[in-house]
């Protein structure tokens, strides 16, 4: 085959994939299409990389070979974690992805300089920052996530002056790169500082604020993949880098929103502080407890049960028991829904992903919009691990740091039952005044025992 | 070398407001997949990498291609399979377990 033929075909492949990963996410929307999504995803993969193995310019296939192979061979077992390790599998497919755009930007640098257009050796640079950045900020997610590292957010004064002028210096050393790309030596740097950018920018995140920040560094992985594109002149890169891009800043906008954080806020990785400790408030109110029993003749009398899980029902592995719970319940005609808070969990989606793994059906699970029309209606809310999501104070008290957080209106339900292990306050340390109303319960105990009992009680005398 | 950086960035931004339009129609239920499997998409980045492991212009290049195929080649397989093995998981009401 001449090369002007394999180019051409190689670029119709290109135009077939880009058109079928963009209807791999149109398919995506629903649940009931959305497997099929995946189908044109992995077509498109296909051919895009059969196209790419005529390429005339390859002149041995031995290397390509052992590194498909040994990716797959990684591959698959991250494919394979258990459901409720997805959140730092996603930190770390991140991480591999930002891996791969640092060293074929690094690469091409070395093959092609100094004779770098000004615009090219812009856009490379863009790609090696945001790809360093991304790969050191992702292992460090994925490190908290997995409880490798100390989850607990570090804070020092001048933080944020330290990171944003560590970016600055980085720029500097782009634009100088960009005006005169014989200057070799210089490289090394914007890869460098990046990488040290990235474990700064991740040492002050809390476990909550998690989900925000894999969507940030989901965008910063599509944009230096996009920008790649621009590099290689490969438009199918553009638009699959430009899809991630606009999916990564679509979910961190909502995250952001969810955490009642402005969005530059979130941009600048200003994140976890606001810490402010609510001391001096230590005086015992009262607040009313229930055991197993009271409480499962409570749900048994209702009609409507809303449950409103939280990180805390993942981290005790509830959702089982919270299933037969729901099965219980379903049996004795109480309608069950779930309401689920864009930010519960450690990732988007977190909550959804654990609840359709015990089989709960997926018109069963309301977003936060959906549920708040409702809880007026609803007999008793049930929280099971979570806090600040449905702390009434976001809406009532001006003082509140998380005043104007969208939260879910547990509050409007009749009865109210919080599943805690005790008094303490949640991630933001403020107090949530939800647990001193008359109206709320407080089950103290964890979360998959409790709701275990429950559903020990609801079976028909648990005295066994 | 002008006109092609004109049509890459008009491509740009079309794919951009394209994955705008598509992804907020994505319902907040799917959001753990919707992230695995652009992921997984993203990981196209591989064609890069095959034509530089692939051409042997410099020893560095090669390896750098070669591990940049690894890296990327597991976010595929990975991405795919998982993002499959969630969505399998949703199921509606009434369905029979499987």
């Amino acid at each position: 085959m001449s090369p002007a033929s394999s180019d051409l075909i190689i670029e119709i492949a290109y135009i077939i994939a880009a058109a079928l990963f963009i209807l791999s996410l149109k398919w995506l929307s629903s649940p009931t299409t959305a497997r099929r999504g995946v189908f044109a995803g992995e077509a498109g993969m296909l051919l895009a990389i059969a196209g790419t193995l005529l390429h005339h310019g390859i002149v041995d296939y031995k290397w390509i070979a052992i590194a498909l192979v040994l990716g797959t061979i990684i591959g698959i077992p991250l494919g394979r974690v258990h459901m409720t390790a997805v959140p730092q599998r996603t930190a770390l497919s991140h991480a591999f992805g930002a891996l791969c755009v640092t060293l074929v930007g690094t690469a091409e640098f070395y093959l092609r300089a100094p004779d770098l257009p000004k615009f090219m050796m812009s856009v490379l640079s863009l790609e090696v920052i945001l790809g360093s950045l991304t790969l050191t900020g992702s292992l460090m997610a994925a490190g908290k996530l997995q409880e490798i590292l100390p989850q607990r957010p570090i804070t020092y004064k001048g933080q944020n002056f330290v990171n944003l002028s560590l970016l600055g210096v980085a720029m500097v050393i782009a634009v100088m790169l960009v005006l005169d790309p014989s200057k070799l030596y210089l490289y090394p740097l914007i890869v460098v500082i990046p990488l040290f950018f990235g474990v700064m920018m991740i040492i002050p995140i809390g476990g909550a604020d998690m989900p925000t920040v894999i969507s940030l560094l989901n965008s910063y992985a599509g944009l230096s993949a996009a920008a790649m594109g621009f590099v290689l002149d490969s438009k199918l890169l553009i638009v699959a880098g430009a899809l991630d891009g606009a999916s990564g800043f679509i979910l961190s906008v909502n995250m952001s929103k969810a955490m009642n954080r402005s969005f530059t806020n979130v941009l600048f990785g200003a994140f976890g502080q606001e810490q402010a400790s609510a001391a001096g408030k230590e005086e015992a109110k009262p607040v009313r407890s229930a055991t197993a029993e009271e409480s499962a003749a409570i749900l048994a009398a209702a009609n409507k049960v809303v449950i409103v899980p939280g990180y805390g029902m993942a981290v005790s592995q509830a959702q089982h028991k919270v299933r037969e719970l729901y099965d219980a319940l379903n049996k004795r005609g109480v309608d069950v829904k779930f309401g689920i808070h864009p930010v519960a969990g450690r990732m988007p989606g977190h909550m959804n992903v654990l609840l359709a793994e015990a089989d709960i059906p997926y018109d069963r699970l309301l977003d936060m919009e959906e549920t708040n029309g409702d809880f007026q209606q609803t007999d008793v809310a049930l929280v099971i691990g979570a806090n600040d999501v449905t702390n009434p104070a976001a809406r009532s008290d001006a003082s509140s740091p998380i005043y104007g957080m969208p939260i879910l209106d547990v509050d409007k339900a009749r009865t109210v039952m919080v599943i805690k292990r005790g008094m303490s306050a949640g991630f933001a340390g403020i107090e949530n005044p939800l647990y001193y109303l008359d109206k709320t319960l407080m089950l103290f105990g964890d979360a998959k025992g409790f709701v275990g009992n429950i559903v020990r009680e609801l079976a028909g005398g648990g005295h066994a | 070398m002008k006109l092609d950086l004109l049509s890459s960035l008009y491509v740009f931004m079309l794919a951009a407001f394209i994955g705008f339009e598509v992804i907020r129609r994505v319902s907040p239920l799917l959001h753990t997949p919707l992230m695995s499997l652009t992921n997984a998409l993203d990981a196209i980045a591989v064609v890069g990498a095959i034509i530089l492991a692939g051409e042997h212009k410099t020893t560095l290049a090669t390896i750098l291609g070669t591990i940049a195929i690894i890296s990327a080649t597991s976010n595929i397989v990975g991405g795919f399979i998982i993002t499959d093995r969630m969505l399998r998981m949703f199921k509606p009401s009434g369905a029979k377990k499987a």
